[in-house]
């Protein structure tokens, strides 16, 4: 391929992926009342309106609480999940591993209308419960498929070494296995969390009067107002989301775990 | 159980579903004797040796060590040490607290720890190194570390599980010379697994010739290489000439061959070393196949109606071209005779 073809198409694929982000963050410091491009003027005011209005606040909470504690439920079951089937030879272990790694191949809007048609109707699951099962059912592959392979890279004599040694089974998995590990599972964790805080489908099915996550509120909130303030918190989000996988790749060498 | 045996396996018998890796071993082994296991890969040594470590439970047997039965007995509690083909470090702990491991566990005070520890490293001549990480040091000395790790522990059995083979050839005479010396200081029981006669022959003071699951043959390293029982062993320990005897006579492609001197009727058969064939007088004739330069002696493939042959001479004689037809002998004062053939 020539330089000149294999550049314009970099150019074009960075113009895809980051063009919209700059446009999102360009509206977001407009001084105008409505969502536009190009920005008519520059101001911070919607940058600053976006952290008074308190429904954002409150679903940031509930999106935190269900990123941050769906991700670490899931690693509960994950990681022994992700240790069996890669230490054991388990019957039907490739069985279970495809069925752990289902809910990525299944498409959002029918786990959303699943679990809501026959968990929340039928046994009148509280929503924000039915909430935190989705994320954590979401989350789940993403922690057993990055975990999963941290183990495969862990040779299992360490662990005999350790029981030779004097340690119980359970003992030499958290003194020798899992700090060996850790990466792997900060690693999941970011990616589970990043999972969770952009989850549109499933919690789409799953919200409730006082129960929404934030992007279902901005959904929401862009349908009765159309100012800035959602292209601001947009914005911050898009940072936000950046310093962590930036901050994970500069300690853990993230990209080597996904 | 012999009254001198330290340890001992009776019928032990180890099998995954329906096939026997390990199939009713029986062994004494004395206080401080340093034994070797040998065989190819897949004869059942590593097998047998993780059942004494109490990492793979035997399917039928006993493990008795010191008096006491351990056939049951959790590996954690067994008071074994053994050294890892891949050493098995933590890579996250200093080489100071791969070694105060297993004496953290058992509660050690602080004081008497760093005091062990300390001794431990210096022995094996990393006291330099207490505060690196695994990962910065070379693969011999990754091996000291862990050599230090299980001997801190006071073991009653050491098992080392191919303790020479991942090392070069300069750091193999210098391991060989440890594992004696620890020995020879501590008194301490061995047991190493390895697929390398001159290992085995080198070190051990008893050599067990495993196959397939079962002992073929048990003896010191003289025994084994002087007088092997089999034609298994004898192929195993260098004896490149292997012959079957019927009617006795040499069973040969050719059919059955008589030696010029009366054999011997209750062997099974006879192997020659390739120092033992002799070149240049005989009555049999073969051609020059290959040559190769040993450094010392110069070894030579026949083509022969026996079958192949191969013989080593002094390099210091005069080259035989290949293709050269020479006349060679099986004298008989060189042969073992083996009991069993395949």
């Amino acid at each position: 391929m020539n330089r000149t073809l294999s550049f314009s198409i970099l150019t074009a694929l960075i113009v895809f992926l980051i063009g919209p982000f700059l446009i999102i963050v360009a509206a977001s410091l407009s001084a105008g009342d409505t969502l536009a491009f190009p920005p008519q003027g520059l101001s911070l005011r919607w940058i600053v309106k976006v952290f008074t209005v308190e429904s954002f606040r409150d679903s940031f909470i509930m999106s935190m609480i269900l990123a941050v504690g769906g991700t670490f439920v899931a690693l509960l079951l994950g990681v022994p999940a992700a240790y069996a089937l890669s230490r054991y030879k388990l019957p039907f272990g490739e069985a279970v591993s495809t069925v752990v790694t289902l809910p990525i191949i299944v498409p959002g809007i029918i786990v959303g209308l699943a679990l809501l048609r026959y968990l929340v109707v039928p046994f009148s699951f509280s929503i924000g419960v039915a909430l935190f099962l989705a994320h954590t059912a979401l989350v789940l592959p993403y922690t057993v498929r990055v975990v999963s392979s941290s183990f495969n890279n862990l040779r299992s004599d360490m662990e005999e070494a350790a029981v030779l040694l004097g340690a119980t089974r359970l003992g030499a998995f958290f003194m020798v296995v899992l700090p060996n590990i850790r990466a792997g599972i900060l690693a999941a964790f970011i990616l589970g969390f990043v999972t969770s805080f952009n989850q549109v489908p499933v919690s789409l099915f799953l919200s409730g009067p006082g129960v929404r996550t934030l992007p279902i509120d901005m959904l929401s909130y862009m349908e009765t107002t159309y100012d800035p303030s959602v292209a601001a918190l947009s914005a911050l989000l898009a940072l936000m989301s950046i310093g962590i996988i930036f901050l994970a790749e500069r300690f853990l060498g993230f990209s080597r775990y996904v | 159980m012999s009254d001198r045996a330290f340890l001992s396996l009776e019928n032990l018998t180890l099998s995954y579903g329906s096939s026997i890796a390990v199939d009713k071993f029986n062994l004494d082994i004395r206080k401080g004797e340093l034994v070797a296991f040998l065989g190819p890969s897949g004869c059942g040594k590593t097998t047998t040796m993780r059942s004494i470590a109490g990492l793979l439970a035997p399917t039928s047997g006993r493990i008795t060590l010191d008096g006491t039965d351990i056939t049951r007995v959790s590996a954690n509690k067994r008071n074994v040490g053994l050294v890892f083909q891949s050493y098995a470090l933590f890579p996250h702990l200093t080489v100071f607290e791969n070694v105060a491991f297993g004496l953290r566990l058992k509660r050690m005070p602080a004081a008497d720890i760093e005091a062990r520890v300390t001794a431990g490293l210096k022995s094996v001549g990393l006291s330099a190194f207490s505060g690196r990480k695994p990962a910065e040091l070379s693969g011999g000395q990754q091996q000291r570390v862990a050599l230090a790790r299980s001997m801190v522990m006071e073991p009653k059995v050491l098992l080392l599980d191919e303790p020479l083979s991942n090392l070069d050839a300069r750091l193999r005479v210098e391991m060989r010379a440890e594992l004696q010396r620890v020995q020879k200081e501590t008194g301490v029981t061995m047991i190493f697994v390895t697929h390398d006669q001159a290992e085995a022959l080198s070190l051990a003071d008893r050599i067990v010739v495993m196959r397939e699951g079962l002992i073929e043959q048990i003896g010191t390293p003289e025994e084994i290489y002087n007088n092997p029982v089999s034609s298994f062993v004898a192929d195993f320990v260098g004896f490149e000439n292997v012959f079957a005897l019927s009617d006795g006579k040499l069973a040969t492609p050719a059919g059955a061959v008589a030696l010029h001197e009366t054999l011997p009727r209750n062997a099974a058969g006879f192997a020659w070393r390739p120092a033992g064939v002799a070149l240049d007088t005989g009555p049999f004739k073969g051609r020059v196949k290959s040559v190769s330069f040993t450094g010392n002696l110069r070894e030579y493939l026949l083509d022969t109606p026996l079958g192949p042959i191969t013989a080593e001479v002094s390099a210091a004689l005069p080259v035989h071209e290949l293709g050269t037809e020479l006349s060679f002998d099986l004298p008989l004062k060189a042969a073992a005779p083996l009991q069993r053939f395949a």
